[in-house]
């Protein structure tokens, strides 16, 4: 009964979930319906200043985007950590307090090293 | 089939009602930030803003909806159609149901969840695909660049605000957003999450790709970024989502920072308990609001490299370190909710 | 009865996305289709009472890991096509690695035993409802019972980060950078200099 009453917090997510999809698609589609369509080569083509485009656009780029989504990651797991460390701490007092400086002096050691290195410089 | 009738029936039917009385103000509110922006940029720019459609122009959002509504949906011809189409979708939905377990009053939240914050939390994480999805199906020089820019922006804004986000929970001691509201906090608590609350919002202006960290539209240099090849219904719901977003930010920063429903400077008495908390909360978010506008119409844009500069170097080191000051400061007064 | 609908639905959209993830041709589908999945596995973990993981799992797979899968299989100007092609060479070499995998997978569940706690605990698992919050009940142990494995997974993040930047930083010459406290600490003195002009004569 206790399991019901904590997943019955859920359903309302659940069911607001299905309305908003229905919602979007509904939208997309009524406008594709009300909406007048007259493509010819020129309006489907993309933009670019008035040139065909010259190749594929999606091509190559500064690897500078990789870390960043890379270090991203790592930092977000850290955020991770941090929740459940910060609505429990004032029961596991020093020690978890302690555990976790110890934890961010690890990763601040990365930190400093990838702020040497110039990884989070952009040019 | 029957049984499950009989027995959630009713319930469905509150339900939904409930997510309607969501829904319909949401996007009154997301139309009339529209008009409201344009008519504070007109007045801080010495000059009218919309005034032909309606009295003062009030039936401006309105026109602008069916003219949006009715236009050509144009698809190019080297997009990815399907997820092209989906990308704003994607995020005019999330925009949605970000909106499920915001406590407007107090027991007001359709799902009061015990981890409110980390469905927020989570929901915001996931904004970035829509311009990524965007971006990719365009197949559009212009909106490629834009969307690569506005996802390393993103993702770079999201770590300073977690750990802030860090910081008020070490404070409150639960995750449920109404304790987030309800918890008491002493005067020097508040001073200290005092810097927090500049950065969040500051991070929430280039979460939700605000001037002046506007750089993946950045009008002059790309034309439109993501938004390049979005014509219509399709240009609609990127632009309603995201006005939803700043919305929901807003409202994130009120329910964090300055106590919800609650009526401010911590007032009470029968003289002023009259007052439904949702007026507070409502006039609390449009302050925030206020600001964004206010902000678009001051600040020159940032160059891309200071932006990242401004997360990676200057947020992030002072959002770690306050986090360890705020947990010691808690710790040494023991004043940490257990 | 509402439960096991959602469990269901949840289960399959699962296993359908799973399998659409290995069997998509265009890569990005596959990520699309290992988002979506995500999400069932989520909904699972709530079904279950497990709500941190849940929404952990949606922060970090969803909001960060697949993003830079997504950065990957988007930007990578990668030639999918061609890759098919070759595919075939790699057969033998993938049958066996597979087939090694499955042995060792076998062996491992052939002598798997449970613990004799095992059935105590199931019998009485952490009530989820009772407890109300089951982030504050990883919080209560993890940063101290379980201290160890905590520090090596922070030094598991340190790796990840310095081999990050190991791979993948090349310093680049002829590029210039804003360095800020350069710019900020230089003195009106420095680049400015006030020169008197008697008229008719120039500098």
């Amino acid at each position: 009964m206790a399991q019901t009453a904590f997943l019955s917090e859920y359903l309302p997510i659940l069911i607001f979930i299905g309305i908003a999809l229905v919602m979007a698609f509904a939208m997309v589609i009524g406008s594709w319906v009300a909406g007048k369509h007259r493509p010819d080569k020129e309006k489907l083509s993309a933009y670019e200043c008035g040139f065909d485009a010259f190749d594929d656009s999606r091509h190559k780029f500064d690897i500078r985007f990789y870390l960043v989504a890379i270090l991203f990651i790592i930092f977000d797991l850290e955020i991770a950590f941090l929740f459940p460390w910060a609505v429990s701490l004032g029961s596991i007092g020093l020690m978890g307090f302690w555990s976790m400086v110890v934890f961010l002096g690890i990763l601040t050691v990365g930190f400093v090293y990838e702020w040497k290195k110039g990884a989070l410089d952009w040019e | 089939m029957v049984e499950l009738w009989t027995t959630y029936g009713m319930e469905f039917v509150f339900i939904i009602a409930h997510i309607m009385a969501i829904i319909v103000p949401l996007l009154v509110s997301v139309a009339y930030l529209t008009y409201a922006e344009r008519k504070i940029m007109g007045a801080m720019q010495m000059r009218q803003g919309p005034m032909t459609v309606g009295p003062f122009g009030l039936l401006q959002p309105l026109a602008d909806g069916i003219k949006l509504f009715s236009k050509e949906i144009i698809i190019p011809s080297s997009a990815h159609r399907v997820v092209f189409v989906m990308a704003p979708m994607l995020t005019f939905f999330l925009s949605l149901i970000a909106w499920a377990v915001i406590p407007v009053n107090k027991d007001w939240a359709l799902a009061n969840i015990n981890v409110g914050i980390l469905y927020l939390f989570a929901i915001s994480s996931l904004g970035v695909y829509g311009v990524l999805m965007a971006g990719w199906a365009s197949n559009s020089k212009y909106a490629f660049l834009g969307g690569l820019r506005s996802a390393a922006q993103m993702v770079s804004y999201e770590v300073s605000m977690g750990l802030v986000i860090v910081t008020v929970l070490l404070c409150v001691g639960s995750l449920n957003l109404q304790d987030i509201v309800l918890v008491e906090r002493t005067w020097w608590m508040k001073a200290l999450l005092f810097p927090m609350f500049i950065i969040f919002l500051v991070s929430i202006l280039a979460e939700t790709n605000r001037a002046p960290f506007d750089l993946p539209e950045g009008e002059s240099e790309l034309s439109g970024g993501f938004l390049v090849e979005y014509s219509a219904m399709t240009f609609a719901l990127f632009f309603l989502g995201e006005y939803a977003n700043m919305i929901l930010m807003a409202a994130m920063a009120v329910i964090l920072f300055l106590g919800g429903w609650l009526p401010p400077f911590g007032l009470s008495g029968a003289w002023i308990d009259w007052v439904p908390g949702v007026v507070w909360f409502g006039l609390k978010t449009f302050g925030i609001l206020f600001f964004y506008v206010w902000v678009r119409a001051t600040m020159p844009r940032y160059r891309y490299d200071q932006l990242m500069r401004l997360g990676w170097k200057i947020f992030l080191p002072f959002t770690l370190i306050w986090v360890l000051v705020i947990a010691g400061c808690l710790l040494a007064f023991g004043a940490l909710p257990s | 009865m509402l439960a096991s609908l959602v469990f269901y639905t949840f289960g399959f959209i699962l296993i359908l996305s799973s399998l659409f993830v290995i069997t998509a041709r265009n890569p990005v589908h596959s990520v699309l289709f290992l988002i979506l999945g995500f999400f069932n596995a989520a909904g699972l973990f709530v079904l279950l009472g497990a709500e941190f993981l849940a929404f952990i799992l949606a922060i970090v797979y969803v909001g960060a890991v697949a993003v830079l899968f997504l950065f990957v299989v988007m930007m990578l100007d990668i030639s999918f096509a061609d890759l098919r092609k070759d595919a075939m060479q790699y057969v033998p070499v993938g049958l066996l690695v597979g087939g090694v995998l499955l042995i060792e997978l076998t062996m491992v569940f052939m002598s798997w035993q449970a613990s004799p706690e095992l059935a105590q605990n199931i019998a009485h698992p952490i009530d989820a409802a009772a407890q109300a919050n089951n982030t504050k009940a990883l919080g209560l142990i993890l940063y101290t019972d379980y201290l160890l494995i905590f520090q090596m997974s922070g030094m598991v993040l340190l790796v990840a980060m310095i081999g990050a930047i190991v791979l993948t930083l090349r310093g680049r010459s002829g590029v210039r950078r804003q360095d800020v406290s350069k710019q900020v600490s230089i003195k009106r003195a420095d680049v400015v200099e006030v020169q008197k002009v008697t008229s008719g004569t120039g500098i």
